[in-house]
């Protein structure tokens, strides 16, 4: 290679090295030692209720009570569930409003612009609107339910685990339905007009241009919302820290809310290290395939 | 599609059904915050029809709201500023300069970004403990950087690669070094994207629950969404105080999405449409 020799090159490297190392510094400084750390810790005993025992290494001991621990399987199918629930939906209804906002109509800033404040808002915020919504006096889901006859009476939605579910899985949706819409609409006006009009001149039908070029082209986009928020609602916390706070019970508690009261109120740091590490290990397993497929197309672009 | 454009009005009609469930809930909770406690659970109106400020008053006066809304303002700033001036070298390097292990970092970067906090909470209590940095400003700021530095970093590298070459490249071949050209050249017209690159982590800084409430102790150090959590009542929930606080919450957020949105919008959609 030439490329030692020419003075702009090596200039550049160095260049990058001071530019980078920073950056790269801080990321490893915070992120991945501690995260080592987790791995660590998660090989020893360490109860801070109990300092006396001390920090001794025990192996695989903390995973084999959590294999044990029902509170964790059941966290674990928690998460899943609000996972594979609210991801779905906000997929198909994210879908629904791209396509309706995917043309240049009058207010559309301004629609954009609105469907994107659930978005923005502090999640802890939207679960505390959505626990006034309902609420069993002043909750307006109550009221308007009893008005259109689905419900006799007021009914008190927190107190069992199957009714506390729907204000948990509309609140998920409710907030980040539109980023999903966002991401699809953008992935739409990449689309080649031509292909629509050509098949228009065809005469193919608007539900057979969907099929056939609009969902086959927006596959990439589609993938991408899809795993962006598959690994957010896998850590999802806040949202049920503050509408629920994990009940009726442990009833609708998710791993890293779990996690959590084990760390820091229970401050058993040895067994909640094994817990982190099994919400990082699923984690990082989907984030792998992420890389993966965003990998692919950021070489493509590169060259 | 002709389809469309013969009906504009149905399409409006479709967007305004659409958004109105979208709407809804934030404007309820604005109505609801302006709404005495007695006719919020006896007779509620979808109308403001008797605005009264009492709660506002009261979560200024009573709860000293200020003091999380100051705490979240100093957190969130001061992390933005950080990892943009230290995010916006590393993204230039990273998508502008030739060297080995870039494809290798850039991974890595994403590979953080999409962390689950709770797997480095209690690594980060104990260093935090250790440091005696439990309850202060710096006991957030850095652990905020664990998400802040890598969105920062992806967003930029992505601003990075737009600029044209041009200008850059003539700069360099009038003599002047890389360094020059990035000051002088790349950051000048990286403006608007590191402008939008600092509102969207302002917004993830803003609105980040967990690690607030695992690293401050009281209310002088909380942040708005912990204050807001924790709120309790005497006896019964204080539904008025919470939505006016919750409204102090989305209101800069919300000016910002109001005023930016279309710079949102492109900031999001970059990383993920284009790669």
């Amino acid at each position: 290679m030439s490329a030692r020799a020419d003075p702009r090159l090596t200039q550049d490297r160095r260049l990058a090295f001071a530019f980078v190392t920073p950056a790269v510094s801080v990321i490893a400084l915070i992120a991945i030692f501690p995260l080592l750390w987790t791995l660590w810790n998660s090989l020893h005993l360490q109860d801070l209720r109990m300092p006396w025992l001390g920090h001794p290494f025990i192996g695989l001991d903390n995973y084999a009570e959590l294999a044990r621990d029902p509170r964790f399987w059941s966290s674990l199918g928690h998460t899943l569930f609000f996972t594979v629930v609210t991801v779905s939906l906000e997929l198909v209804l994210g879908l629904i409003i791209a396509l309706a906002m995917n043309s240049t109509f009058r207010g559309r800033g301004f629609a954009r612009a609105t469907s994107l404040l659930p978005w923005a808002i502090p999640t802890v915020v939207a679960a505390l609107l959505w626990r006034f919504m309902f609420d069993s006096q002043a909750g307006i889901a109550n009221a308007l339910l009893v008005a259109i006859g689905v419900l006799e009476r007021p009914m008190v939605w927190f107190i069992e685990a199957t009714t506390a579910w729907i204000p948990v899985i509309l609140s998920d949706v409710w907030k980040t339905t539109p980023f999903v819409a966002i991401l699809l609409l953008a992935g739409l006006q990449n689309i080649d007009r031509t292909l629509y009009e050509a098949a228009e001149v065809d005469g193919a039908s608007a539900w057979w241009r969907l099929w056939h070029i609009t969902i086959p082209l927006l596959k990439p986009t589609i993938f991408v919302a899809l795993i962006f928020r598959t690994l957010d609602a896998f850590r999802v916390f806040d949202l049920l820290y503050a509408l629920t706070g994990g009940g009726p019970g442990t009833a609708t508690e998710p791993i890293a809310l779990y996690t959590h009261t084990i760390i820091l109120q229970h401050l058993r740091f040895g067994y909640g290290s094994a817990l982190s590490v099994v919400v990082f290990v699923i984690t990082f397993g989907l984030a792998l395939i992420y890389i993966r497929g965003l990998g692919l197309r950021l070489s493509g672009e590169e060259r | 599609m002709t389809a469309r454009a013969e009906r504009p009005w149905l399409r409006t009609l479709i967007v305004v059904a659409l958004l109105i469930p979208i709407a809804f809930p934030l404007y309820w909770a604005l109505v609801a915050s302006l709404t005495s406690e007695a006719a919020l659970f006896s007779d509620p109106s979808i109308w403001p029809a008797d605005p009264i400020l009492s709660h506002y008053r009261a979560l200024f006066a009573n709860r000293d709201f200020w003091t999380p809304v100051r705490n979240s303002l100093v957190v969130a700033g001061v992390t933005t500023v950080f990892c943009v001036a230290v995010g916006s070298l590393a993204a230039y390097a990273l998508a502008r300069l030739e060297f080995r292990g870039k494809a290798l970092i850039l991974g890595f970067i994403l590979a953080v970004s999409m962390f689950p906090q709770i797997s480095i909470v209690s690594p980060l209590y104990l260093l935090l403990r250790g440091m005696r940095l439990i309850n202060t400003y710096p006991g957030l700021i850095m652990p905020y950087m664990t998400f802040a530095m890598p969105l920062t970093v992806w967003l930029l590298v992505g601003y990075f690669r737009q600029l044209p070459k041009d200008l850059e490249e003539a700069a360099l071949v009038d003599g002047a070094s890389r360094l020059v050209a990035f000051v002088k050249i790349i950051i000048p017209l990286a403006m608007p994207g590191l402008a939008t690159t600092a509102i969207l982590t302002f917004i993830y800084c803003w609105n980040e629950f967990l690690f607030a409430l695992s690293f401050t102790l009281g209310p002088e150090r909380q942040t708005v969404p912990v204050a807001i959590a924790l709120f309790r009542g005497e006896y019964q929930v204080p539904w008025g105080e919470i939505l006016a606080a919750s409204v102090v919450a989305t209101a800069p957020v919300a000016a910002i999405v109001l005023i930016f949105q279309r710079r949102i919008v492109q900031g999001l959609t970059s990383g993920a449409v284009k790669g």
